[in-house]
This record gives C-alpha cells, structure tokens and sequence, in this order.
C-alpha cells in the first residue's frame, strides 16, 4: 500500500509541475490562491479523523476547529479566486495571452 | 467492500476534476470555469469522504462545516481586491493549521503512534512540523501585509541563523523521540511549539517586498504536508490534491523569485533591506522637484506617448479607475499611453492586472517587463503611481544596494517622469530611490487617487 502511495505522490507531483509550468503572469495570483483552494482538501482528513471515532473532549475540539479551518481554505479559497477572475470578465480583447485553451 | 470501492472511485473522479479544472486556470479564457470545476471536485471529494463506513460524529462535523462557512464565506465576499494578497495567505495558514491539529490528534489517538507502521508516522510528524510553520508563518505574512505589524525585516541578527537550527532541530529531535517510541504529550506539543516558533522566526525577518514569494512558499508547503496527511491516512485524494499544490507552488515560488532576481535560499535567510542602510542615498543634500496637477496634466497633453507604471501605491488608494478616466481623455487626445507591468509590482504577481482589469484597462494596453522597457527611451512621459521599488535605477547600476540586480522597469529612460507619491518613505525593500532626485523627475505628492483625479480634471479644462 505504501509503495502504491509513494507512486501516486511521484506522478502527482509530475502532473503539478506539467499542468502549471506555462501560466501568463496575469494568472498567477489567481492561480496560487486556485491552488490555495485545493489544498483545502485537508478537509477530508479532519472529517475523517472526527468521523471514524474521537473520543476524548479535547481530541473534539481540535478536530472541530480542524474542520473548520479546511472549510475556510476551501470555501473562501474558491470563492476569492472567482472574484479575482471576475475582474477579467469584461476585457474582450485578449490578444497575447487569451488564446490558450 | 463496494461502498470502499466506490470511494475510491469518487476519489479518482475528483482529483481529475482538480487536475482538469487547474489546466483551465492557467488561461484567461478557461480560468472561471477551470475554478469551479475545481470546486465541483472538491464536492465530490467531501461528498465520497461522507460516505466512508461507520462514520459518526455528524453533529460535530456539522458544526466545523458551519463555522468555516459561516467565518470563509463572508470574509472572501467582503475583502477589497487591495487586501488579496494576505487573503491568501490567512486561508493558506488555516490549511496548514488544519494539517497540524490534526497531526496532534492523531498522535494523541495512537498514543504517539505505538502500533502504526513507521511511515505513518513519519509522514504524520512531517506534517504536523509544516503544517505548523505553515500556520504561523501565514499569519506573520497576513500581519505584515495588513500592516498590523511592521513590513520591515525584523529580526535579531546574526543570532537568527543558529536559532532557526535550533529550533529545526529540535522539531526533528521530538519527532526522532516519538518514532523511537516516546508518547509523551510533551513530545508532540514541542514538536508543535518549535515549528511554530520557526514559523515566525523565519517569516518575521523577510522584507515586505519578498512577501509575494513567502506567500507561494508557505503554499507549496501546505500542499506538501496535506500529501504527508495523505500518505499516513492511505487516502489518494489527499494525496493527489496536495502533491500538485505542492509542485505548482513550487514553480510559482520559483517564477516569482527568478522575477526579483532572488533565490529562495536567499529570500528565506531573511533581512532584505535590514542591511543598516547598505547603498542609501543621502537624501539629505538632495533635492527633489515638486510639480502640480495642472503642470503635469499639460506635460501629458502634449505628448506622443505615455507609460504609466503602476505600484502597490495605486491599489491601495483604489486609483484605478481615476487612472483609466485619466488615460482615456489623454487617448481621446491622441496620446498613445500604455501601462508597464513589472512582474512583481503590488505584492503578488498579476496584482497590477487584476486592478486594472476590475477598471476595464484593454488587455493589450498591458505590457509586461521584458516588452516594455524597450519603449521608455521613446517615451515622452513616465508616470509612476505608487510604484517604488521597481523603478529604481540603483538596481542596474549601485552593486551595493540591496536590490543591486532586480530586473526593473526603465523607467529613468523617458524624457521625463511624473512619480505620484504619498511622501518621501522608502519603498518596502527600505532603500531609497536615486529616480526621484533624477533632474528630469518631478513628484506629485498626495493620495494617488486624489492626485490623478486632479490630473484628470486639469486635462479636461485644457
């Protein structure tokens, strides 16, 4: 299983690198605060860690306040890039960085 | 045995949703949709988690969820597009937060790991030291760009250096403790409390101007450690999701360091202009010209062609729209005026886009560094609003001044320069500007939505 694991971290990391490297300057603080977002998925491990059984009070409250934060990251994440992105909207005439899709 | 199945599946649907959804953030077109089919995937992603067998504690988690949408939710509607930037960083540090509680718990749960296989472990401990430099280091990040405390390097000298050791050590001597099987509370609250001293140590004596970079670290950091989270709790979308934030983050650190001519090593030793005045210009026996409204509207008038430069000075008084009224009437004219981007210009990459998108600039209007600093010698006019920095020649040409090196923007090669200022303080690297006692500059002082009102207003009376 580990072994599994380690070679899904490898390719991942390769995907990261892959899908990233050509980004117009333009997009990059979108794009960090989109990234931002994802690594909200911290979120999963507090629901589990919560779900699958904490006992004692304070063991709760962490993970209470864990899950909290990881909605924060993904919730307000998302959000404020599409506000950024909003700003984008209204200029038709992207010429030197608008063609990629 | 099925629903585990399905899982796993959903996992899989989610992170391609991740992977296809940031390949649409990488261009302008796409990058709406590219977010919110990230965001789908994180739906998905949550939704397949719910549905683990014997998942309890609903009303708790409930309550987590709520809390986080009822704090994210507003303050993401509600943030000015000035304060981006350490936005990201606050969320970026309630991620990484996240991470280390939940690190703690699990230590506490299997009392110090007892009967987990080491590389659940190591990879739990790895993420609790990140995740908790990551927290503070973002919140140190968030202080100093919402100026709650000084954007100046701040730092105890020479001192700094084995300190950090120390504590990075220490960190790691915890760690190095539980994984021989010590499960003393104190164990992992000292791995905590170190990291998050480091944290803080480390982001504390780093100039505003490298904030950016620190930013995008701190991010590639917290996707890392999410991995880690992963890895000990065998769970793919974790994973997957972290490690390319984790790769991404990376490259954008890089991209942005490069852009200042930094390395990150450099950047992360800390003290950026904490140099004690290394290359200032005695501003003392110079003198700098003072122009008004109604100078600088002729000069502009009359021109054939006008860069403006736009700073961190512009976002925070809002000027952008007063800059483009400004611009338009000058094109009406028949001005050609166009806007020169430095990549680092604001306190994140793009952020200078960003504003002057909100207030419709053409995209074409736009022109980044490399592009543009081929155009000032042909340049009538300069105007430099709120940009500091960026502009200053002692990066070409001071090997003493802590920018020595920077790529700028040329802006001394027009025939002449405007600078809209609030005042003569330095910029955020903390080093005096050798453009503003150049004797073709002259300076409008004042709020640079105020002074480019004015401008405006003196262009329409001509």
């Amino acid at each position: 299983m580990l072994v599994q694991n380690l070679a899904v971290l490898v390719l991942a990391g390769f995907v990261g690198f892959a899908v990233i490297s050509k980004v117009p300057n333009t997009l990059h603080t979108p794009l960090m605060s989109g990234t931002n977002a994802i690594h909200g998925i911290v979120l999963l491990g507090g629901l589990i860690v919560l779900g699958l059984g904490a006992e004692s009070v304070l063991d709760k409250i962490l993970l209470v306040i864990a899950i909290a934060f990881g909605t924060i990251n993904v919730i307000g994440g998302f959000l404020v890039t599409d506000r950024m992105l909003g700003m984008f909207k209204n200029s038709p005439n992207r010429t030197r960085d608008g063609d990629r899709r | 045995m099925t629903r585990d199945v399905a899982i796993q599946l959903l996992y899989i649907v989610a992170f391609a949703l991740f992977i296809y959804g940031l390949m649409g953030l990488t261009g302008p077109r796409t990058a709406v949709r590219g977010n919110w089919i990230a965001a789908a995937g994180m739906g998905v992603a949550v939704i397949a988690t719910l549905l683990t067998p014997g998942m309890g504690n609903w009303w708790l988690i409930l309550l987590g969820v709520a809390i986080g949408t009822a704090v994210g939710v507003p303050s993401a509607k509600q943030v000015k597009m000035t304060a981006m930037p350490q936005m990201v960083a606050l969320f970026n540090g309630v991620g990484g937060g996240a991470v280390a509680l939940i690190a703690w718990v699990e230590f506490r749960q299997s009392l110090g790991f007892a009967n987990e296989p080491e590389h659940v472990a190591i990879a739990s401990l790895f993420s609790a030291i990140v995740g908790s430099i990551s927290f503070w280091g973002s919140l140190v990040a968030y202080g100093k760009l919402q100026e709650l405390i000084t954007g100046r390097p701040v730092g105890i000298g020479k001192l700094q250096q084995p300190l950090n050791l120390v504590l990075l050590l220490a960190a790691l001597a915890c760690a190095a403790a539980t994984i021989a099987g010590g499960s003393g509370q104190l164990l992992i609250i000292g791995l905590l409390v170190a990291s998050a001293v480091l944290g803080v140590m480390v982001v504390l004596p780093i100039g505003g101007a490298d904030m950016p970079v620190v930013i995008s670290l701190l991010n590639a950091l917290t996707g890392l450690s999410a991995a880690a989270m992963g890895l000990a709790l065998d769970n793919t979308a974790l994973i997957v999701a972290g490690m390319i934030v984790g790769a991404s983050g990376t490259i954008l650190t890089n991209l942005m360091a490069k852009a200042m001519n930094r390395s990150i090593p450099a950047i992360v030793a800390g003290g950026f202009g904490g140099g004690g005045g290394t290359g200032a210009i005695a501003s003392g026996d110079q003198t700098v010209r003072r122009t008004s409204a109604s100078d600088a509207a002729i000069q502009m008038a009359f021109a054939n062609q006008v860069i403006i430069v736009p700073g961190y000075g512009m976002a925070v008084a809002q000027a952008q729209h007063a800059v483009r009224e400004m611009a338009d009437l000058l094109e009406s004219r028949g001005v050609s005026v166009y806007y020169a981007i430095h990549p680092v210009a604001g306190r994140m990459p793009g952020h200078m886009n960003v504003l002057l998108a909100e207030a419709d600039v053409p995209y074409e209007r736009l022109k980044e560094m490399e592009d543009i600093n081929r155009e000032f010698s042909r340049t009538d006019v300069a105007m430099v609003i709120g940009a500091n920095d960026v502009t200053n020649p002692a990066a070409r040409t001071d090997t003493d001044s802590p920018i020595y090196g920077m790529p700028i923007l040329n802006v001394d090669e027009s025939r002449s320069v405007i600078v809209l200022k609030r005042g003569m303080a330095t910029g955020f690297a903390g080093v005096d500007n050798a453009l503003y006692f150049d004797p073709k500059t002259t300076m409008l002082f004042g709020d640079a939505k105020a002074s480019v009102s004015e401008v405006t207003e003196e262009l329409k009376a001509l």
